[in-house]
């Protein structure tokens, strides 16, 4: 277990470190949730409801986390650097835990930035929503990891990731609009963390059979 | 170490390697020659494990930690230096004594100078050889060499041979080469596909 975590640990370090000297992903990131957030605060009538207004935070946080998840494997793929990686003798599932690490950082990174943005242009964030998002991001990372190392594999990747992903995030939209908004949070709070149990297990499973054939 | 009965390979219709028989015995050195889309890459892929075969069965006796793969691309991040791409893949396979371990191999590939450049700035020639530190790092038992004079200038050329002189006493390697008659004076087989 120790040197599962520690070759998990050296796979996100590596791409933490990628992304501090090439900084392609979450500069992108950032600018993108804010341009996304400052287009609906013009786009929505200054009178639109709370309602209206939370629904479009968690449709700037899954297509920013889109953007990010689409280069999660740009390095690998470009660089053919995933061969090296599946032939290691290390757990394959560690490249997934590692890209699911880094790829949260970068998630998390720019939430810290549109969330008081949000706050700014909009309405004020409850706990409830914090709580919804820290568990979406979750899911959305473990599941769009997976998706995106099968879209790196295919050759209509920027069209095969958004398509493969999209559909298998609408529960965690579900859950985080309905954590936001219900005055019952806990359920959908709780929907979401059996969302992460179950696609956590299926996503670490299944990474193996994603990158090898 | 691998045996190969009617091994072949398909990409959808495309046949990228016809049924072929092989055997590659412990302390063997087999040369694997043909022209340019014989299925040299394919072949060495699937003794990797990097493919599995659509038809014929291949047994190849070695884990992963045990085998060294020396593919068309270096298989290193552009954006990390020599150091930190082989510290990378040295953590991964668990390599004891890594730092001298890197250090040795840098020396005795020249690339101990650049060391601390990124590889993004190393020529081709340099990421040859860098691939061939990455490849040898955790003193594999069976070696899978495609094209490992590939870019390489006359010193390195002369260095690989020597290597290569070296290797074959120990080790168990398979390589395919365009040239390989300059393989010739280290190989106890050699396998041409169509």
């Amino acid at each position: 277990m120790r040197q599962y975590l520690a070759d998990a640990g050296a796979l996100a370090r590596k791409d933490l470190l990628l992304e501090w000297r090439a900084r392609d992903t979450l500069p992108a990131m950032l600018l993108f949730v804010i341009s996304v957030l400052v287009v609906f605060h013009f786009a929505l009538p200054q009178n639109a409801s709370e309602r209206a207004s939370l629904g479009l935070l968690w449709v700037a946080i899954l297509f920013t986390a889109l953007l990010g998840l689409g280069r999660a494997f740009v390095a690998e793929r470009e660089q053919g650097v995933l061969d090296g990686l599946v032939l290691a003798p290390s757990d394959r599932s560690t490249i997934w835990v590692g890209k699911v690490i880094s790829t949260l950082a970068f998630l998390v990174a720019s939430e810290l930035v549109a969330l008081p943005a949000f706050a700014l242009f909009f309405t004020s964030i409850d706990a409830s929503t914090i709580a919804g998002v820290a568990l979406a991001d979750v899911g959305i990372c473990a599941v769009g990891t997976v998706v995106a190392a099968m879209a790196a594999a295919g050759r209509a990747r920027e069209l095969l990731l958004p398509l493969l992903f999209l559909p298998l995030a609408i529960p965690i939209v579900v859950g985080g609009v309905g954590a936001s908004l219900s005055a019952s949070s806990g359920k959908y709070l709780g929907f979401l963390a059996l969302y992460d149990a179950i696609f956590v297990l299926v996503a670490w499973a299944a990474f193996e059979y994603v990158v090898t054939e | 170490m691998i045996k190969g009965r009617g091994v072949a390979r398909r990409f959808g219709d495309k046949r990228a390697l016809e049924p072929v028989d092989f055997e590659l015995h412990r302390g063997g050195f087999l040369v694997v020659t043909g022209p340019n889309g014989s299925g040299k890459t394919t072949l060495l892929r699937l003794c990797a494990g990097l493919l599995i075969p659509t038809s014929g069965e291949l047994e190849v006796n070695a884990t992963r930690g045990q085998l060294g793969y020396l593919a068309h691309d270096p298989l290193v991040y552009r954006e990390l230096t020599a150091i930190e791409n082989l510290d990378l893949y040295g953590r991964l396979y668990r390599v004891s004594e890594r730092r001298e371990r890197i250090g040795m191999l840098l020396e005795r590939f020249g690339l101990w100078e650049a060391r601390s450049e990124r590889t993004g700035a190393y020529s081709r020639g340099m990421l040859q050889r860098l691939a061939l530190c990455r490849t040898l790092l955790h003193d594999p038992e069976l070696l899978i060499l495609d094209e490992p004079a590939n870019a390489l200038d006359a010193a390195g050329e002369e260095l690989l041979e020597r290597e290569l002189d070296d290797l074959r006493r120990e080790r168990t390697l398979l390589v395919a080469s365009h040239a390989p008659e300059r393989l010739d004076r280290f190989a106890t087989g050699r396998l041409a596909l169509a």
